[in-house]
């Protein structure tokens, strides 16, 4: 079956039970938009699916294997950010995305991460270390690698912070693009996905006490 | 191999020039501590002499602590150690890069300056080529079993006073074979056998310590 399965995951974070007996498959050419109130455990399951956390319980497979097993390869077509954005403040746009590119084996072209940036808006700002930008624009200077690296699965972990309607447009339609594309997509968001986002499926954490 | 090079090597060299004053500030303190002992003590040549190779491993030692959080802090809170565990390279070799510049950015300076310092505590020059073969077989292997303890406790906030507490009981063996190795240059003796079992501790910790720092990082973030 193709896709990353997740069989009965469980997950218990300070003696509270976060979910129980979860499964669902995210297969390519789809967008899973994961909802729940705070503290329900988006952050934590999607930390899970990257292999950053361990479940409790339960198993993870990529295209029917154990994902334990083919975990280099996942690492190769997946794309995560998370809450951290993973830019260092003192870098510039251009030497995170370099390095950034240099860390994950992907091919660095500077016309090509220029162009990427100047589509989120910052040019001129590329030269610039990044703490010395706004929020918003730290934020797309982290979602850049989305346009960079060629990764089936992408783990978006509240991605829409920090950005304006603009970005969040762009962002949207990026999204819709690599879906049509065979592209897979686990996204947690407190505002909803507008109809740019194309179709979707929910998967809804409930809080549990 | 090349990403390694381009993707860490390169960035961490690029961070470190670019926060210079970090880098510098360790080694201030490191010559302002020895500066205080001939203030403190007296400048008598012959108390100085005998205390010199003990006071500059020691204020080494104190200065490494500060210089080490660093190693892994920014990262861990800017997020790119999750980046690196989800790329695909083997995080112990990552760990034993970000080591090789540590040690080539905050200890390479200090064995640099060794010789002013043993000028300082007039230190005859026998015991001065003891103290730099100490020092370049002994401050690696200070980065490295401080990289672990700073894997460890690089998700507690205020880590710093943890850090000094695990790490300096560890460091004493090095310190007692280094300044051995100094006392008996300064009497004439063959210091090889001090030199061998700090460069024996040395190779266990370049063996071990990269896995030992990957699967400490890899606690922190759970």
């Amino acid at each position: 079956m193709a896709g990353l399965a997740a069989d009965n995951l469980t997950c218990i974070k300070r003696d509270r039970v976060l979910f129980t007996d979860l499964s669902f498959t995210l297969s390519p050419g789809e967008l899973i938009y994961l909802r729940g109130p705070n503290g329900a455990g988006k952050t934590s399951l999607l930390r899970i699916l990257t292999g950053l956390s361990s479940p409790e319980s339960g198993r993870l497979y990529l295209n029917g294997e154990s994902l334990e097993a083919t975990r280099d390869v996942f690492n190769q077509q997946l794309i995560y950010i998370g809450h951290k954005a993973g830019i260092n403040g003192a870098l510039t746009a251009m030497e995170n995305l370099r390095f950034w590119c240099a860390q994950h084996g992907t091919a660095f072209v500077a016309s090509h991460a220029y162009e990427v940036l100047a589509r989120l808006g910052l040019v001129g700002l590329e030269d610039v270390p990044v703490r010395m930008l706004s929020a918003g624009q730290q934020r797309r200077v982290a979602l850049s690698r989305l346009w960079l690296k060629p990764a089936t699965y992408w783990i978006l972990d509240e991605p829409f912070t920090a950005l304006d309607t603009d970005g969040i447009e762009l962002l949207e339609q990026h999204m819709q693009q690599h879906v049509a594309s065979q592209g897979a997509i686990i996204t947690t968001s407190h505002q909803p996905l507008s109809e740019h986002a194309g179709p979707f499926t929910e998967l809804v954490l409930e809080y549990r006490l | 191999m090349n990403t390694l090079i381009n993707g860490i090597f390169k960035r961490d060299m690029a961070l470190a020039f670019r926060q210079r004053s970090e880098l510098a500030q360790p080694l201030m303190f490191l010559l302002m501590v020895i500066t205080l002992f001939p203030l403190g003590i007296g400048p008598g040549p012959v108390t100085l002499q005998k205390i010199g190779p003990g006071v500059i491993w020691i204020a080494a030692i104190l200065s490494s602590l500060l210089a080490m959080e660093r190693l892994f802090r920014d990262d861990f809170w800017d997020g790119s150690l999750e980046q690196y565990m989800l790329s695909g390279q083997s995080v112990a070799a990552i760990a034993a890069i970000k080591v090789l510049v540590h040690w080539l950015v905050s200890f390479l300076p200090l064995v640099l300056f060794s010789p002013l310092l043993a000028l300082f505590l007039n230190l005859t020059v026998d015991m001065y080529v003891a103290l730099m073969l100490t020092l370049v077989l002994g401050t690696p292997l200070l980065s490295l079993v401080g990289a672990i303890a700073v894997g460890l406790t690089v998700g507690l906030q205020r880590g710093g006073v943890l850090l000094a507490l695990l790490l300096i009981p560890v460091f004493i063996p090095l310190l007692i074979f280094a300044t051995s190795a100094v006392d008996s240059a300064a009497l004439q003796l063959p210091y090889r056998a001090q030199l061998a079992i700090i460069g024996a501790m040395l190779m266990l910790a370049m063996a071990t310590a990269p896995f030992a720092i990957a699967y400490a990082l890899k606690v922190s973030q759970n």
